[in-house]
C-alpha cells in the first residue's frame, strides 16, 4: 500500500471513531439539550487547538457479551489544547458510547491525561457525562475510579483541576469532581448523587426527582458541591474560560497579569455602606468599586450567600476576595460560610494568590441547628486557613468586627500583613447592646427606669468602644483610612508584599479540622 | 439571588436586630424540638417486620418493641424505660419514613 492509501485508511478509521456512539445516539444526546463530548471540547478550547490522544484505545472485557462490543474511544475523549493561548489537558466522557460508562480502559485514558497534566504543570479539565461504572467490567471499573481519585489528590494544590458536570454523574463518579478545585453545573443538565432516586425509593421509600435530589440548583445553592452555576452549556464554557484566565496554571507560577484598568463603578465607594450598622447593603458593590475594571468573578455565588468569595484583579494581578455579605443573614459566619471561605483561602494560598478580606460581620450565627451541625469545627476551618496562609493577606474592616468573627476574618492575630479600618468601623468584643447589658447589668437592674439606663449605657459603650481607635491604639489596626483611599492603599500593600517570605515550621502536613 | 429590598427582615444576632435577607437553607432549617421520651420515633426510614407488644401492655426497660428493617439490617427497637404502651401507630409490613412516631408510651403509676 502506498503512503497515500495509508493516509486515507487512517482518515477513514478516525472518522468512524470520532462519530462516537453513531448518528442515532448523537441525535438522542442533542434531543436531551446536550452537546456532544467532542463539540464541548471544541467549544471550550481555542479554535483548531485540540489534539486527541488514545483515539484507538479499546476495552478488554471478555464477559457478558462485551467481547463483541466495539466502543469508540472506550467512551471518553482525551487530549490537549489551548485556552486563551495557554496549554490545557482535557477529557470529556461521551454519553453516546454506552452511556459514557466508565470501564478500566476508559479510566486509564483519563489517568493518562491527568498524569500528563501534572507532569507538564498545566490545568486539567474533566467533562463528566456518564451513567456511572460499567457494570460488566465489575471491579475493573472500581479500580478505574480509585486510580482517578488518587491522581486528583496528587494534583491537588499543584495544578488547577476543573470538573464540568454535563449530564449524570452518579455513585463513585461524583468523588472525582468533589476532589477537584472547581465544579461547574448547568441547569437541567447536571445531576450528581451518590445513590439515585431509584435506590433511595427502593431502600428507604423516599420519593424524589433527580432534579430535586441532585440537580444543578441543589448543588449550587444547598450542598455547595458546585462552585459555578450556568443556565446553558455555552454560558458555562464562558465561565470556565474566565476562571482559567484568572488563576495561575500551576502552584509554581503567578496568574498572568493584564493591563491594569481603573474601576468604573457608578457609585462613590464611601456612599455604599449605610451608617446605621443594622442596615444591609451588597458588599459586592464595594468589591466592584475596588477591583480593576470593576470586574469580579464570584465563586459559590448561590451557596452560603452570607459570605462572598471570588477573584478580581488589582493593578492587573489576580486577587482572591473574601467579604462578609450583610445583605444575607446580616453577614454572619455559620457552618457553610466558614466552610466556603476556608477552602477558598486555602486555594488562594496554594496558588500564590494574595487575599483581600473585607469585613463587616456581627459574629457567628446563634442557634441549636448551627451548634449541632458543628459550627465549632467548621468555624475553626477559617482560623486554620487564614493562619496557615503565607500569601499576602490584607484586611479592610468596613463596619462591624465583633467577637470571634473579628478574630476569624484575617485579624492581625492570625497573621494579617495589613490591617486597615474605615473610620466607621466598630471593633469590639460584641455588639454595643450585648456588651452594655453584661457590663452594666447591675446599674441597669438597679435603675428606676431600666430602659433609659440601658439606652444610656449602650450609648456610652458605643462612644467609648464601638470605633476603630481602641484596636488602633494597640497596634492591631495599622491605619484608619478614608474609604476613598482604600484602592490606593490596597495597591500599595500588594506592591510592598511582592517579595513576601513567611516561614512555617517544617511538617509533613497540618491537620485542619475537616 | 438579588431580591427586592422590601423583603428585608429583622434578624437577631445577640442583642441587636439587623435588616437582612434570609437564605433558602436558613428558612428551611428544622427548628429544634425538645425530644419527648414517651414517643418512640424511627431514626431511619424502613419497614416494620415484627411487633412484639400490644396497646395497654406494661413493658420493662430493654424489652423488644418491634423490628424495623432498614438498609438491609434488622433493627431491634427496645423499650427505653419501663412504661405502658399507650398507642401503636404502625402496622406489620408497612414502610415508614424517618421520624415517624411508631409507639406512644405512658407512665406506669407506682402501685
Amino acid at each position: 500500500m502506498s503512503l497515500k492509501k495509508n493516509i486515507i485508511a487512517l482518515r477513514q478509521k478516525k472518522a468512524i471513531v470520532e462519530k462516537g456512539g453513531g448518528d442515532k445516539a448523537i441525535e438522542k444526546q442533542v434531543a436531551m439539550g446536550k452537546m456532544t463530548a467532542r463539540d464541548r471540547i471544541l467549544a471550550l478550547l481555542d479554535v483548531d487547538s485540540f489534539h486527541e490522544y488514545d483515539l484507538f484505545v479499546e476495552h478488554e472485557e471478555r464477559n457478558f457479551g462485551m467481547e463483541s462490543k466495539v466502543l469508540a474511544g472506550d467512551g471518553v475523549i482525551t487530549g490537549t489544547g489551548t485556552m486563551n493561548g495557554a496549554s490545557i489537558c482535557i477529557y470529556a466522557q461521551d454519553f453516546t458510547v454506552m452511556g459514557g460508562s466508565l470501564g478500566l480502559k476508559h479510566a486509564r485514558k483519563i489517568t493518562k491525561i491527568m498524569d500528563h497534566a501534572l507532569k507538564m504543570k498545566v490545568p486539567c479539565i474533566g467533562i463528566n457525562d456518564s451513567g456511572g461504572a460499567r457494570i460488566q467490567e465489575g471491579i475493573g471499573a472500581l479500580a478505574g475510579y480509585g486510580e482517578i481519585f488518587y491522581r486528583n489528590t496528587m494534583s491537588s494544590g499543584v495544578i488547577p483541576q476543573i470538573s464540568v458536570i454535563l449530564g449524570p454523574c452518579a455513585g463513585g463518579a461524583v468523588y472525582s469532581p468533589a476532589l477537584t478545585d472547581f465544579v461547574f453545573v448547568v441547569e437541567n443538565i447536571s445531576k450528581m448523587f451518590i445513590t439515585g432516586p431509584n435506590v433511595i425509593e427502593t431502600v428507604l421509600g423516599e420519593k424524589i426527582s433527580q432534579e430535586d435530589l441532585g440537580g444543578a440548583r441543589v448543588h449550587a445553592e444547598i450542598t455547595g458541591n458546585a462552585h459555578f452555576f450556568a443556565l446553558n452549556e455555552m454560558e458555562c464554557f464562558e465561565q470556565i474560560k474566565e476562571l482559567v484566565s484568572l488563576i495561575p496554571h500551576s502552584n509554581l507560577k503567578k496568574a498572568v497579569s493584564v493591563e491594569p484598568k481603573e474601576p468604573n463603578f457608578k457609585k462613590n465607594i464611601g456612599d455604599i455602606i449605610p451608617s446605621d450598622p443594622k442596615q444591609p447593603y451588597d458588599v459586592r458593590d464595594i468589591i466592584h468599586a475596588l477591583a480593576d475594571d470593576s470586574k469580579f468573578l464570584e465563586v459559590h455565588e448561590l451557596w452560603a450567600a452570607n459570605i462572598v468569595i471570588g477573584f478580581g484583579r488589582l493593578n492587573g494581578e489576580t486577587i482572591g476576595f473574601v467579604a462578609n455579605q450583610p445583605m444575607y443573614l446580616a453577614g454572619v459566619l455559620d457552618c457553610d460560610a466558614s466552610d466556603k471561605a476556608a477552602r477558598f483561602i486555602r486555594y488562594c494560598d496554594a496558588f500564590n494568590i494574595p487575599i483581600v478580606t473585607l469585613e463587616d460581620m456581627p459574629g457567628y450565627l446563634p442557634g441549636v441547628d448551627q451548634e449541632h451541625a458543628g459550627v465549632i469545627r467548621h468555624g475553626a476551618k477559617m482560623l486554620y486557613a487564614y493562619s496557615e496562609a503565607t500569601v499576602p493577606k490584607i484586611t479592610v474592616i468596613l463596619r462591624k468586627a465583633y467577637g470571634g468573627g473579628y478574630i476569624a476574618m484575617n485579624s492581625r492575630h492570625l497573621g494579617a500583613d495589613f490591617m486597615l479600618a474605615w473610620p466607621g468601623a466598630e471593633i469590639a468584643v460584641m455588639g454595643p447592646e450585648g456588651a452594655a447589658n453584661i457590663i452594666f447589668r447591675k446599674e441597669i437592674m438597679e435603675a428606676e427606669d431600666e430602659d433609659a439606663m440601658r439606652q444610656q449605657k449602650v450609648l456610652e459603650y458605643i462612644e467609648k468602644f464601638a470605633n476603630p481607635y481602641v484596636a488602633a491604639s494597640k497596634g492591631y489596626i495599622d491605619a484608619v483610612i478614608e474609604p476613598s483611599e482604600t484602592r490606593e492603599l490596597l495597591l500599595h500593600a500588594l506592591e510592598v508584599s511582592k517579595n513576601k517570605d513567611d516561614y512555617r515550621p517544617a511538617k509533613k502536613h497540618g491537620i485542619p479540622p475537616f | 439571588m438579588q431580591t427586592e429590598k422590601t423583603e428585608y427582615v429583622d434578624f437577631a444576632v445577640t442583642a441587636r436586630k439587623y435588616k437582612t435577607l434570609l437564605t433558602k437553607k436558613y428558612i428551611n432549617r428544622k427548628p429544634w424540638v425538645d425530644p419527648n421520651p414517651y414517643e418512640i420515633q424511627s431514626i431511619i426510614p424502613g419497614t416494620i417486620i415484627s411487633i412484639f407488644v400490644e396497646e395497654g401492655d406494661v413493658v420493662n426497660e430493654g424489652a423488644p418493641l418491634l423490628v424495623l428493617e432498614a438498609m438491609k439490617m434488622l433493627n431491634r427497637i427496645e423499650m427505653p424505660f419501663t412504661a405502658r404502651i399507650k398507642k401503636i401507630n404502625v402496622e406489620l409490613g408497612v414502610r415508614i419514613p424517618k421520624e415517624t412516631i411508631m409507639i406512644e408510651l405512658e407512665a406506669v403509676d407506682n402501685e
